[in-house]
């Protein structure tokens, strides 16, 4: 039974009564590890197979010629990508949008469920909750169809209330000064929404006693914000902050995708979309695998130390 | 808070300034999209002067009229709809069979796969590696490529995980009693138990499918396997994709936008209708698994 000789690795020696003891056990309830097998053969293939075929980073590799028959080339990718002319730029673009992405991105949904918690109209609370959630459901694709027509120079309402003022139509996705807000800006109006669902759970779950024993004491409700509400929503922005680290270089391919053209290309090119454009339409496998090792490199080396911090200072971490 | 009866001005000030942010962003959310909804009826000299705002200007169905006529858009809004539906039953499927014996203590070493599991949403493979992966599989170039890869989401996972471990063991021990296999108790007993949990995630996967477009651009290359996504992107990217021959001679009609935006409606309305009986679901899903993870 493969799932019983798998298991056996994690248990005791069998060699003694435990150990036997412990494979009837298992076999008495061998149809759940039949069950199972699926789900785990799946996370096996599909996530990390390919996080062992990244070796080809180290190889000229080859499609037909496969692993074994590509040549191994070392470094080499490795030293060709930070030479590349445009290696610095889309590197800064990359780190940029991640710390945009913490700055404002991560910030936004604690601010707004802060706000939303002091809404004392039930029925309000419930309708702006309704509308802000929704952005999220929509696709990136579709989200930038209304945000190119919003911004498009002739017809999009941005340009239009702007000329009320008597500004001239600014030609915003074509400037690459623009790039960088309209990104974060996208995000904010699609996620910032969508973000605050946990906070406003979390802040549920504060004792209300806490704010009234507060209150005798003379507290004002900035006080209490500062030394109750915050300090109990600490855990939640602890583990997410630092899932966020985590995520620091990888701030998505379909969102910077969809509105980049070759007028805001400059500011707007990240790694994920240059391994895409190397990688699979130009077809430099090896190369675009290295970018890709890179950036996971990079993003571990942030969670570890991020983590490490995170538990000096507040004993929070994720492991 | 019944304790002190009078405000601070400062107070009533700040929940004044609240209320108004809190209205300016909500509409803020739903003023593009009455801005989209009123392109797509207005006419296009209008659209053109930038006249549109909220409401339609020289109405007009003729945008709708080329998205009907239009083939390769129902072609597409067909593929979404199929690995939409198809899609998100092998995700129900696979994902219950692999939570249901995760939360059960029976099940020897399940902390080590949980860890197995959960490993793989800070570890993700460059996008080479896996389309290779992709390619030796022969599932370039197919749907099955938008379907099986993502076929379990880890958070989804431990969402449905985290409902199963809630179903008390007696209940389950006296099926086993009774003589029923895993497999039996899993189908007739469990998932039947589990309805708004599969609802919640199948909402979730749901929505991850409909709007499904990185998969297939990376995996395909047959215009004909596109689903409504990539289509959609193709029409806004490429003003002259949309012939506007095939629109009515009539010279207040013909704008590109004005169709742009009739696709980007046809491709939301969907997910709009069924929004408001979702909300609960995805509430308390988001919650269970953020908390547990």
């Amino acid at each position: 039974m493969p799932a019983a000789t798998r298991m056996r690795v994690c248990t005791p020696p069998l060699n003694n009564k435990e150990g036997r003891l412990l494979l009837g056990f298992m076999w008495k309830y061998r149809t759940l590890y039949l069950i199972s097998i699926p789900g785990i053969l799946f996370f096996l293939v599909f996530k990390y197979l390919p996080l062992l075929g990244s070796v080809i980073a180290f190889q000229n590799y080859n499609l037909f010629a496969g692993f074994k028959g590509s040549p191994w080339v070392g470094l080499e990718h490795f030293e060709r990508m930070f030479r590349h002319h445009d290696f610095l730029r889309i590197l800064k673009n990359t780190l940029l949008l991640g710390t945009y992405d913490i700055l404002f991105a991560f910030t936004a949904p604690i601010v707004l469920a802060l706000l939303l918690n002091e809404v004392r109209l039930a029925l309000y609370k419930k309708i702006v909750q309704t509308i802000i959630y929704a952005p999220h459901f929509l696709s990136w694709v579709i989200v930038s169809g209304i945000f190119v027509g919003m911004l498009s120079p002739s017809s999009g309402i941005v340009n239009v209330i702007l000329g009320w003022f008597g500004v001239e139509p600014i030609y915003f996705l074509g400037e690459d000064s623009f790039i960088r807000t309209i990104l974060v800006g996208s995000g904010l109006w699609r996620d910032v929404g969508w973000g605050t669902i946990i906070y406003l759970a979390a802040l549920t779950g504060i004792n209300p006693e806490l704010y009234e024993a507060s209150q005798i004491d003379g507290a004002g409700r900035w006080k209490q914000t500062l030394s109750i509400t915050i300090p109990a929503l600490l855990p939640v922005i602890t583990v997410l902050f630092l899932l966020k680290i985590g995520d620091f270089m990888d701030y998505g391919f379909e969102r910077v995708f969809v509105f980049q053209n070759p007028l805001n290309i400059q500011n707007s090119e990240i790694l994920d979309t240059y391994i895409y454009k190397a990688g699979l339409k130009q077809l430099q496998y090896s190369y675009a695998t290295a970018i890709g090792l890179f950036k996971s490199v990079v993003g571990l080396f942030l969670l570890a130390i991020a983590n490490t911090l995170s538990r000096k200072a507040t004993g929070e971490s994720l492991y | 808070m019944a304790l002190i009866g009078r405000e601070h001005w400062s107070r009533k000030l700040f929940l004044i300034c609240n209320y108004l942010f809190l209205t300016g962003l909500s509409l803020s959310m739903l003023l593009p999209f009455l801005n989209v909804i009123a392109q797509s009826f207005s006419g296009a000299v209008a659209i053109d002067r930038g006249d549109v705002l909220f409401w339609p200007v020289d109405f007009t169905l003729n945008y709708y009229q080329y998205v009907f006529d239009d083939a390769s858009i129902w072609r597409a809004f067909g593929i979404t709809v199929y690995i939409t539906v198809v899609g998100t039953l092998i995700n129900l499927a696979a994902t219950s069979s692999l939570a249901y014996p995760l939360s059960r203590t029976e099940y020897v070493g399940r902390k080590y796969v949980l860890l197995f599991v959960l490993l793989t949403m800070i570890f993700t493979a460059p996008l080479i590696p896996q389309f290779i992966l992709m390619r030796e599989l022969d599932l370039v170039n197919t749907l099955w490529a938008l379907m099986i890869p993502t076929a379990i989401s880890a958070f989804n996972l431990i969402v449905l995980r985290s409902f199963f471990v809630q179903i008390p063991p007696e209940l389950i021990d006296s099926a086993r009693i009774d003589g029923c296999g895993e497999l039996r108790i899993l189908w007739s007993l469990v998932l039947p138990l589990s309805k708004p949990a599969l609802a919640t995630i199948g909402i979730f996967y749901s929505v991850t499918n409909w709007n499904k477009y990185m998969d297939a651009l990376y995996y395909l290359n047959d215009r004909k396997l596109y689903p409504l996504q990539v289509k959609l992107r193709e029409l806004l990217i490429n003003d002259d994709l949309v012939d506007t021959g095939n629109l009515p001679f009539d010279v207040s009609s013909q704008s590109v936008q004005g169709v742009q935006m009739a696709v980007i409606l046809v491709a939301t309305v969907p997910i709009i209708m069924l929004y408001p009986f979702l909300q609960r679901y995805f509430i308390k899903g988001m919650l269970i698994g953020s908390i547990k993870s």
